[in-house]
């Protein structure tokens, strides 16, 4: 062809949607799929919820204090309650780390790997990036369920000789845990997007374990001063690039009077992972299923 | 090339693609500079061997996968540029399963459905119509993962129509089915026709393609290499009869032996075991290609006759059989 025509305009022939029409309506189906799924598995997600807690409550609050053994025991009752109100605070951030881990991870390294079930889901009438974000709503608000059932049993569940100074600071409380949880989603994201199910194992042994163990669960980060070398609070230093101890000190300051980081580094912290992992998670996501 | 494809789109296109390429990293064009249109409520295929391109050109008119270069028109929306509109006119049934298995059969119709936009009513309304059509109601709360591939392939093609779409792709729709389902997947594809449904399935199948399709386009290396119905793709064949010579011994000889004595030999073909002459004409063809290959010392032990077939113009088309 010597002379190359100009490409026709495209022409609408058949009645659609605008894309933000169809995709906030897509985006709404998903999630009530999506919730509907959970309704159904209540029996799986409250078990899968409340084992971990619970047991750790019950071991180190309940059984230690009473053998004689408690963390913190060397300060008496007032210092295994002072771990105590630690420990809880820590509890509720871990349980929402596990539920952006369990809720968005694990499912969407199945839905990749064998069941290619998302293959479908990407052809509903959304940008792909919503599909994936749509999944990071889910795990968030399956998070925020998850601290509710939880925080109760943290309470609770402790020897009688120890008294938790809990006291609910409710602006941080209502603005920190819907932070925590989308970022944990963010996360969950990330790693479903990364691991395959071969790497499952590696994905606990490797990167979930170190950030259950250093991300402040069980101590806070302010105490950990005095963990140094060469005069360098190295610990305290290294365990900054964990997500998981800004929401633990976070989950502190709405919920105990013990001592925490600043609430001037946890929110730009949490609030910077989250884009981080929320673009990561995203991109990897558009990786996997277009090509 | 028995039609070809301008680059205006006519009234009734539901797809236009012009110079549609796509190469993966690697370098090798899946899919290079193809020009294809489809029409309102034909059945169309693609039809070639595996590797040829067929199911990248599905996935980039399906957006799943992006174009290097070109442009595709989908219900004349650029499928690129929004493909959350353009997603809204297309129904596809993928190669694997991906039902979803955390639903019943019956809760994957109607969450598909919601997903394009249709009301709790105007769903479950349009779920409880498929399943009859289908023949699944029985089966309405049952888990997906207790269907046969048969069952699930048409609870895949069910859920696909859902939303109406202006076109349905069916990529490799009869693969690992067993004869039974292939058969009842054939009469639904019939049905569909029938009630004007425009279909892109992709197939290395030739009776599959010969028997459902309205047109055809035979593909290898990523392009199209002849277009059109079955009809005019056997007529490209010049010859009249196939001649396929199973024989021990020197084929390449045998495949001479044949072109230089006998009359009107248009061309040979060496494959597994056997030669295949095209020849012009119908008389004593039979006679003549077995005492050609006898007298110059074979011993034929197989002889086969038939009318061009799309196997035939595939293998004219590149000089390879089409079966893998």
């Amino acid at each position: 062809m010597a002379t190359k025509t100009a490409p026709p305009p495209p022409r609408q022939m058949y009645q659609t949607r605008s894309a933000v029409r169809s995709s906030r309506i897509a985006f709404g189906a998903l999630l009530l799929r999506d919730l509907v799924v959970l309704r159904k598995h209540l029996r799986e997600f409250i078990p899968r919820t409340i084992v971990q807690p619970l047991l750790l409550c019950f071991v180190f609050l309940y059984v230690f204090p009473t053998i004689g053994t408690g963390v913190g025991g060397r300060g008496g009752a007032a210092g295994e309650s002072a771990f105590a109100t630690t420990l809880v605070a820590g509890v509720v951030g871990l349980t929402i780390m596990f539920q952006g881990i369990q809720a968005v991870a694990l499912p969407m390294v199945q839905e990749f790997g064998y069941t290619k079930e998302i293959e479908d889901r990407v052809l509903a009438p959304l940008p792909v990036s919503l599909v994936a974000l749509e999944k990071v709503a889910f795990g968030a608000i399956q998070g925020m369920l998850a601290a509710c059932i939880v925080f109760p049993i943290a309470a609770v569940v402790h020897a009688r000789s120890i008294h938790i100074n809990l006291s609910v600071h409710w602006a941080v409380l209502v603005t920190l845990v819907p932070l925590a949880c989308v970022a944990c989603s963010a996360l969950g994201l990330t790693f479903g997007t990364i691991f395959d199910p071969r790497n499952v194992p590696l994905m606990f042994g490797i990167i979930i374990l170190p950030l259950t163990f250093l991300g402040g669960t069980y101590y806070a980060w302010t105490t950990l001063s005095p963990v140094t070398l060469w005069g360098v609070h190295w610990l305290q230093i290294l365990v900054l690039v964990n997500p998981l101890v800004y929401i633990n000190e976070g989950s502190r300051a709405a919920l105990t009077t013990s001592g925490h980081m600043t609430l001037w580094a946890v929110y730009p912290a949490l609030v910077a992972f989250t884009a981080f992992f929320l673009w990561l998670g995203t991109a990897n996501f558009r990786r996997r299923v277009i090509s | 090339m028995v039609s070809s494809n301008g680059d205006t789109p006519a009234a009734a296109d539901v797809i236009h693609t012009s110079d549609l390429t796509k190469v993966y990293p690697g370098g090798v064009a899946a899919v290079d500079g193809m020009n294809l249109t489809v029409y309102q409520g034909e059945i169309f295929g693609l039809l070639g061997p595996n590797g040829a391109g067929k199911t990248t050109t599905a996935s980039m008119l399906t957006t799943r996968v992006i174009p290097t270069s070109g442009r595709a028109l989908v219900g004349g929306i650029d499928v690129v540029k929004q493909p959350a509109v353009a997603k809204q006119l297309i129904g596809v049934v993928p190669q694997t399963n991906t039902l979803d298995r955390s639903l019943t059969v019956w809760e994957n119709l109607y969450f598909h459905g919601r997903f394009f936009g249709m009301g709790a009513r105007r769903s479950r309304a349009a779920a409880d119509e498929l399943l009859v059509k289908f023949r699944l109601q029985e089966r309405a709360d049952a888990p997906v993962t207790a269907l046969s591939g048969g069952l699930a392939q048409r609870l895949m093609v069910a859920r696909a129509l859902l939303h109406e779409p202006a076109i349905l792709f069916l990529d490799e729709p009869t693969a690992g089915l067993d004869p039974q389902s292939r058969i009842g997947l054939w009469e639904i594809v019939g049905s569909l026709h029938e009630s004007g449904q425009t279909v892109v399935l992709t197939t290395h199948n030739m009776e599959e393609a010969d028997q459902l399709c309205d047109r055809i386009g035979i593909m290898d290396h990523g392009q199209i290499l002849a277009l059109g119905t079955s009809d005019e793709l056997k007529r490209l064949v010049a010859a009249d009869t196939i001649v396929t010579v199973t024989a021990d011994g020197d084929l390449e000889r045998l495949a001479q032996v044949l072109r230089d004595d006998v009359t009107d030999v248009d061309a040979t073909t060496i494959l597994d075991g056997m030669v295949q002459v095209a020849v012009r004409g119908t008389d004593r063809v039979l006679v003549r290609v077995i005492g050609a290959a006898e007298d110059a010392g074979f011993a034929v032990r197989d002889v086969q006759v038939a009318p061009p077939s799309l196997e035939t113009v595939f293998i004219d088309l590149t000089g390879k059989e089409l079966r893998d």
